[in-house]
């Protein structure tokens, strides 16, 4: 089946033993979109991004990238792809300095050195205190710091497609704004993101498409605004 | 009694410097990978025995070529062992790691008896054998191969893991596995590669002693114990607190050899090792463990 999606998953599920986390998940995301994929806590948000970058194993279904299937295909591949994938919780690489991250980041293209720094220099950019702080080991830096840092570190990898997992989670509202912004931002910019978030108000705020996510299938989607407007959506996520 | 002290520092140093090298070689797959590997001691072993079987006969190599010979060999083996033997244990608890890691240093042992039988074999000197006087000591031209050859391979190995992307790579490994397959860090490569190094660590020790301390199948076994001591006094995944508790440990051993008796140097090494992880749990050098997160 033909299609101009960037990312393509199709009827994905997903195991943890005996338990299914992913219950037939299918979705796309079209090149430049912005698209936001909210639900509670054990959704199996975090397990759609895992399984799409394949840390996590598939266990049924497809996932086409770019026009190719990379459903079994290798975690370091799939990041050569131009799939680059902010965790949650940061998973920053705490006993290395900040740079050290960031150049970790660009480990995929670590041949292209010209571009490596090119983009370095505009994540300082666009982060200011992770320059300032570019020698400190990553785990001595705050919460909000260490998102900054996993999102720098993904765009040194030259995403095509930008898996985000939860950037709210543990930080003040101020943050959390800021770091909406960033993201608004970047897809702006011009990268495709999809973004997995608890805080559906804020994912939604700034999306252009929306899923919503209940124990492990898409229950709903629509364009953000729609969804921000629907009345079952407010109930459950938007605390109206 | 001055001259008698520097004979044993000097001793101690060129002991220490085979510790040290050893406990570097722990150090890396344990920073790497969370497994304390206890063949280490094996990758010696298996160093001098083959730089001696390469290098014997007529037809022998030259000691050089036995010597990269020997080194490659050892990688092998410690490759083979991460892919054949730890690789499939993925995920399991760190004492099954531990007893597969004691299982492979047996299964090693036995093939080297096989192989060359109980026979002791020694390397020739590197650069004769005619001892240089320091003062009133004296020292083998060996032992500053030894102390040489110990002090380029640590400063390479530090060079590599903090200025190389591919050593920072291993590192990234080690705090964060998902994390480094999330930047495209083919993981299983640099697992590979981190065992096959520190085979060549192992490997190299055991052709720089072999000339002195001679080898057979089983020098791997009080080697590997010496090299683990160094690495948990230095403190377990401190690279360069492991080459400062490999030394520390030659000093001991061979101060307490000569000043008490050398019946006691082996036992007092192991009891200033559980003094020191009784009053410092994480080494003398190692970080506070929540740096391992
Ligand atoms: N490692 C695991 N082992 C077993 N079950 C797991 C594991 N990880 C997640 N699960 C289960 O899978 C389901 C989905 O979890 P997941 O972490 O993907 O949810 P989530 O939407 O990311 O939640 P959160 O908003 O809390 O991050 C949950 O029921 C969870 O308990
Ligand atoms: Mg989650």
């Amino acid at each position: 089946m033909p299609s101009d999606a960037l990312l393509q998953v199709e009827a994905l599920t997903a195991h943890y033993g005996p338990i299914q986390a992913l219950n037939g998940i299918s979705l796309e995301v079209k090149p430049g979109e912005l698209v936001a994929m909210v639900g509670a806590n054990g959704a199996g948000k975090t397990t759609l991004l895992h399984t799409l970058s394949n840390v996590h194993k598939s266990s049924g279904g497809k996932v086409i990238f770019d026009g190719q299937e990379i459903t079994r295909t290798a975690p370091h591949k799939i990041v050569q792809a131009g799939i680059c994938h902010i965790p949650e919780g940061r998973q920053v690489f705490a006993p290395l300095s900040v740079e050290d991250n960031l150049l970790l980041g660009g480990f995929t293209q670590r041949k292209n050195k010209a571009w490596v720094e090119e983009e370095l220099a505009k994540i300082y950019t666009l982060f200011p205190i992770l320059k300032e702080k570019r020698r400190q080991a990553a785990g001595t830096l705050s919460g909000g710091q260490q998102q900054m840092l996993a999102m720098g570190r993904a765009l040194l990898g030259r995403p095509k497609l930008l898996l985000l997992d939860e950037p709210s989670m543990g930080l003040a509202p101020l943050l959390v704004a800021e770091i909406f912004r960033v993201v608004r931002e970047l897809n702006e910019k011009g990268v495709t993101i999809l973004l997995v978030e608890q805080n559906a108000k804020a994912a939604l705020g700034i999306a252009d498409r929306g899923y919503v996510l209940e124990t492990g299938r898409v229950v709903l989607s629509a364009d953000a605004d729609e969804l921000l407007a629907d009345e079952a959506v407010q109930k459950a996520y938007l605390g109206h | 009694m001055f001259d008698q002290i520097l004979q044993f520092l000097l001793t101690g140093i060129t002991v220490g410097s085979t510790y040290a090298l050893v406990g570097l070689g722990f150090a890396i797959i344990y920073n790497a990978s969370d497994v304390v590997n206890f063949s280490q001691g094996e990758f010696v072993m298996i160093g001098g025995m083959s730089a001696v079987a390469l290098s014997a006969g007529d037809t022998g190599l030259p000691l050089w070529a036995a010597a990269i010979g020997a080194v490659l060999i050892t990688m092998l083996v410690g490759m083979a062992l991460q892919r054949f033997a730890i690789a499939p244990a993925r995920g399991a608890s760190v004492v099954t790691t531990i007893i597969i890691t004691i299982g492979a240093s047996i299964f090693l042992r036995g093939v080297a008896l096989l192989v060359w039988g109980k026979d002791l074999f020694a390397l020739p000197h590197f650069s004769g054998e005619e001892p240089i006087q320091i003062g009133n000591a004296t020292i083998l031209p060996q032992s500053l191969w030894v102390m040489g050859g110990a002090a380029a391979l640590v400063m390479g190995a530090q060079y590599f893991f903090n200025h190389t992307t591919l050593g920072k790579a291993i590192l990234a490994c080690s705090c964060n596995k998902t994390a480094a397959h999330l930047v495209g860090i083919n993981v299983g490569i640099m697992l590979l590669v981190a065992y096959g190094m520190s085979a060549a660590l192992g490997a190299m020790a055991g052709i720089l002693v072999a000339p002195i301390t001679f080898s057979s199948y089983d020098t791997g076994v009080m080697l590997g114990l010496k090299g683990f001591s160094a690495a948990i006094l230095g403190g377990m995944g401190n690279p360069m607190g492991a080459v400062a508790g490999g030394l520390l440990l030659g000093l001991i051993e061979s101060l307490s050899a000569g000043l008490i008796s050398s019946g006691y140097k082996d036992a007092i090494g192991f009891i200033i090792l559980l003094l020191v992880l009784f009053f410092r749990p994480s080494g003398l050098f190692g970080k506070a463990s929540v740096d391992r997160v």
